[in-house]
């Protein structure tokens, strides 16, 4: 599917009009290019999940079970039951709007559904309409309406225009955090057997072999060697892989993300990584089995989340390390940072964090025994251990894309920054309603990172790309850094459809493109063979 | 069409009182029965919720963070920081306070425009303004009343009167601050949800009803102090009896039936409170994306449903993988034996 250039594609989007027809009264269109492919039932089975066979959203009808009513008003109630924030956030709203036009989607599209608060209206005004004897007398003026197919067709829409990203969340007055209702309705919907294409097959793969793409470990081992080749051949350094895969007894578990290790740009991010442990002599190992820091799990059900995490900590202790090490990447980290120890723990089996170069001790750590790569790395360079010679980025102006999720689930602003201005010279900060806590989504989180659903992906990132294009015309920016797997793949698609002359990388790319190595070679390019400033004709 | 039809349901309430007690003279039943029934719904309706909300656990620690992080000693951390990314208690008293008090997520408000192909982003207090207004006044003025509710006055309310009414000039009786800003306040919530089209376009009935009740308490208030002048010793006398529990309609005096529909709006809305979205007064304090501190990883936050999952185990991949591991040269692990684990699953669990 093409999609329109650039600059009709959001021509059609308004923001101050809104449509003629009540919303309770729009029947859910599924627009081509704004929704995902349905899961192949054979996946859903051997991840122990239900299904409705084959089938795909454009079907008029869809083969939902025949007690679908009952599934679907019993996982509401118990998830009220089991989720105070679900219960409370049905109650409480009070619709004055200021999540309205804080939403990314909303902003793409125009589309009123779009707006936070009716997405949550979508299930809220069900609650009310199927459990509540006040909502049955008034209905629609109390906001009630009753469950039908087309209510599942629009849940299914919606909740999948959704990247829980959180933004909404911090908006509103009393905290309704429209990502939440996300998470409970696609869980509902996947009790249903309703599930994406795109968003099943890396759990599948990451359940059965270890990683989102599916890579075993030979494969995983020979990628790594490959771009260590490519490192070799930049600074002349060699670096011996084979100690960091599977080698029990080491101090610290270092935990990646298979984007980084499969395709361009992360592999760069992977690159500085490795360089990095090499030029401390780290005591750290990866695993081939917990080769997966991301978690597709966490887009389809809390549970599923579990069932992929499971193995990080299992594998720490089986390897016997002291503490655990993860790579940039956002929705891993609210998991890592808000649900880990509570699903795991107590950790009692491992040690509390402390660097070994400097002897810092990851007080906020103590209980989780997780550890942020920039957190360790910035310690680092607080502590002077790092010969960097910043003027090897010279040829990037850099701006920073916060992630979503390390945002506004953890608070983790200042480590990236203080890395980044100390590893490059030419540091510039987006306008300040995109960044930090209002940071924008790329578009494409939450397991919306497909093909088929692209049209929405770009109108979903354009109020990041927007700001992007900003800074790239009044400073010449041409570096997108951020610290995340997904969007190191994705915000890569978007810049070339927004703003082709940006590129995107992550935080250790930097790193390594400054770190100056004992003995390296005198280095033209850069770790993707781009010419250094003023080393342009030597190459 | 939806204010339309709050608009009417507010006259009827209105009517209710009005013939009730110029035309049946039912004043008992409107001057104390019906006061107490719907005070005693309020009450209990608003403890029902409390224990609804807090019968589902928090099963995760799930903090929305707009502040920097506690980690490593040297990231400084400004008290904006603390009290938006609360590491310890007292940080999270701060941030509930200033929301609950301040409404800071409000004060965040922004206003997006698409300028051409650029989104542009405007400040927008506006609204936190209008609630401002009108929550405070309506605060101030519950407090106000408490001298209809109390013999003596307490000192503390008798300054707040003093202070609320300093416009003095304006005629006998002089005029209360609070009664304007609450009609500024209301009216410009009010046109909001009238003229914002995206405000108008997600309300609902039941967003117009409790604005123009409030409206129509406010009014008739000002209406009874300021222009149909009612026996405020009667009044008195009534209202202190049923905060004594000891109700009594004041014989001969001249309350006028201004007073009961107003007593009768107020019985309304408390009535209607628990049970609409009003409750996000109460409701505020529950929510777990601000009263919980961001310190996951230092401190474990337990769930008291949690349960172990089905999940593949390192023996079952190795097993999987031995060949090709051994043969790219990564290392076996010889002690691990395959093992049974306990787990449970959403459908097991919930077939029970
Ligand atoms: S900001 Fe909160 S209360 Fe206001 S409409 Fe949005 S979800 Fe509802
Ligand atoms: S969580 Fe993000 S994507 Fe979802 S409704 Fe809120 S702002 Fe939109």
């Amino acid at each position: 599917m093409s999609l329109p250039k650039p600059e009709e594609l959001i021509q059609d989007v308004e923001l101050h009009k809104t449509p003629e027809k009540h919303w309770m009264d729009i029947k859910p269109e599924l627009k081509k290019g704004y929704y995902l492919s349905i899961i192949d039932p054979k996946i859903l089975e051997e991840l122990d999940l239900p299904n409705m066979g084959k089938w795909q959203p454009y079907d008029e009808k869809w083969p939902l079970p025949e007690n679908w009513k009952d599934i679907v008003r019993e996982e509401i109630l118990r998830r009220m039951e089991k989720h105070r924030s679900f219960k409370l956030f049905m109650d409480i709203c009070v619709r004055c709007g200021a999540c309205a036009d804080k939403c990314h989607f909303f902003l793409g599209t125009g589309d009123p559904k779009n707006m936070p608060v009716l997405r949550a209206e979508l299930i809220r005004s069900i609650i009310k309409g199927e459990f509540s004897t006040f909502g049955k007398i008034f209905g629609k003026f109390a906001g009630a309406r009753r469950l039908t197919e087309d209510v599942i067709k629009e849940w299914f829409y919606y909740f999948y225009q959704c990247s829980e990203c959180r933004r909404c969340s911090i908006f509103c007055p009393y905290g309704i955090d429209t990502a939440e209702v996300t998470i409970m309705m696609r869980e509902i919907l996947l009790k249903l057997g309703i599930g994406t294409d795109w968003g099943l097959k890396p759990v599948h793969n990451s359940y059965y072999i270890g990683n989102h793409v599916g890579i075993p470990p030979h494969t995983l081992k020979e990628n790594l060697e490959f771009l260590m080749s490519d490192f070799y051949e930049i600074t002349g350094i060699q670096v011996d892989v084979s100690k960091y895969l599977n080698r029990k007894g080491a101090e610290i578990l270092y935990v990646p993300m298979s984007g980084d290790y499969f395709a361009d740009p992360g592999i760069y991010t992977m690159m500085g990584i490795l360089a990095l442990f090499h030029y401390l002599d780290l005591d750290v190992t990866l695993s081939a089995f917990a080769s997966e820091g991301g978690n597709f799990g966490y887009f389809n059900s809390l549970e599923m989340a579990k069932r992929l995490h499971s193995k990080i900590y299992e594998e720490a202790r089986r390897l016997k390390v002291k503490w655990i090490l993860g790579g940039e990447c956002g929705h891993k980290w609210r998991l890592w940072h808000q649900y880990h120890n509570t699903w795991f723990g107590p950790i009692d089996f491992l040690e509390i964090p402390k660097s070994p170069i400097t002897g810092t001790v990851f007080e906020h750590a103590k209980d989780s025994k997780l550890v942020h790569i920039c957190e360790f790395t910035a310690d680092l360079i607080a502590h002077n251990k790092l010969n960097l010679d910043p003027s090897r980025n010279d040829h990037l102006i850099v701006t920073f894309h916060d992630s979503c999720n390390p945002s506004r689930a953890m608070g983790f602003f200042e480590e990236p920054r203080f890395i980044l201005k100390h590893v490059c010279n030419n540091f510039v900060e987006m306008p300040e309603n995109t960044i930090k806590e209002k940071t924008f989504c790329c578009g494409s989180g939450s397991g919306l990172n497909a093909g088929e659903n692209m049209e929405i992906r770009m109108r979903g990132g354009f109020p990041r790309a927007n700001a992007v294009e900003y800074v790239h015309k009044n400073f010449g920016v041409n570096t997108l850094v951020c610290i995340c797997a997904i969007d190191r793949a994705v915000l890569t698609s978007l810049m070339q459809y927004w703003v082709p002359e940006v590129s995107v990388a992550g935080v250790h790319e930097l790193v390594a493109n400054a770190l100056v190595f004992p003995g390296e070679k005198e280095r033209t390019t850069d770790l993707r063979y781009r010419p250094l400033k003023g080393k342009e004709g030597n190459v | 069409m939806n204010a339309l039809v709050s608009f009417i349901l507010v006259c009827i309430l209105l009517f209710i009182p009005w013939i009730g007690v110029s035309v049946l003279g039912l004043k008992i039943l409107f001057g104390i029965v019906i006061p107490y029934a719907c005070f005693l719904v309020f009450v209990i309706g608003l403890i029902y919720k409390i224990i609804y909300w807090a019968r589902s656990p928090v099963p995760y620690k799930i903090p929305a963070t707009c502040g920097q992080q506690k980690s490593l000693p040297w990231v400084r951390r400004t008290l904006k920081d603390r009290i938006e990314s609360p590491f310890y208690t007292w940080e999270v008293i701060l941030r509930m306070f200033l929301e609950i008090v301040f409404f800071r997520s409000l004060f965040r408000n922004l206003r997006a425009d698409l300028s051409g192909k650029r989104l542009i982003y405007g400040s927008a207090k506006w609204l936190w303004l209008g609630a401002i207004l009108f929550h405070w006044s309506f605060f101030i003025i519950l407090l106000r009343h408490l001298r209809l509710f109390t013999n003596p006055v307490p000192v503390f309310i008798q300054k707040l009167d003093y202070i609320d009414s300093f416009i003095q000039s304006l005629g006998v009786p002089p005029l209360y601050i609070t009664d304007i800003l609450i009609l500024a306040g209301l009216i410009f919530l009010l046109l909001r949800r009238f003229f914002d089209p995206k405000v108008s376009y997600l309300s609902y009935g039941s967003d117009f009803f409790p604005l123009f009740l409030i409206l129509g308490i406010v009014i008739s208030g000002i209406l009874m102090r300021y222009y149909i002048k009612v026996d405020v010793y009667g009044v008195k006398q009534l209202t202190l009896g049923l905060a004594t529990l000891n109700p009594t309609i004041p014989e001969g005096a001249k309350i006028g039936t201004i007073f009961y529909i107003h007593l009768f709006l107020v019985s309304s809305l408390a009535a209607y409170f628990p049970f609409s979205k009003l409750v996000h007064m109460i409701g505020i304090f529950f929510s777990p994306t601000r009263n919980m501190a961001n310190n996951n990883r230092a401190v474990r936050h337990v769930n008291p449903w949690e349960y172990p999952v089905k999940h593949l185990t390192y023996a079952e991949f190795q097993e999987r993988f031995k060949e090709v591991m051994e043969q790219a040269g990564i290392p076996i692990d010889e002690e691990v034996k395959p093992e049974k684990h306990e787990w449970q699953s959403w459908y097991i669990l919930e077939k029970k």
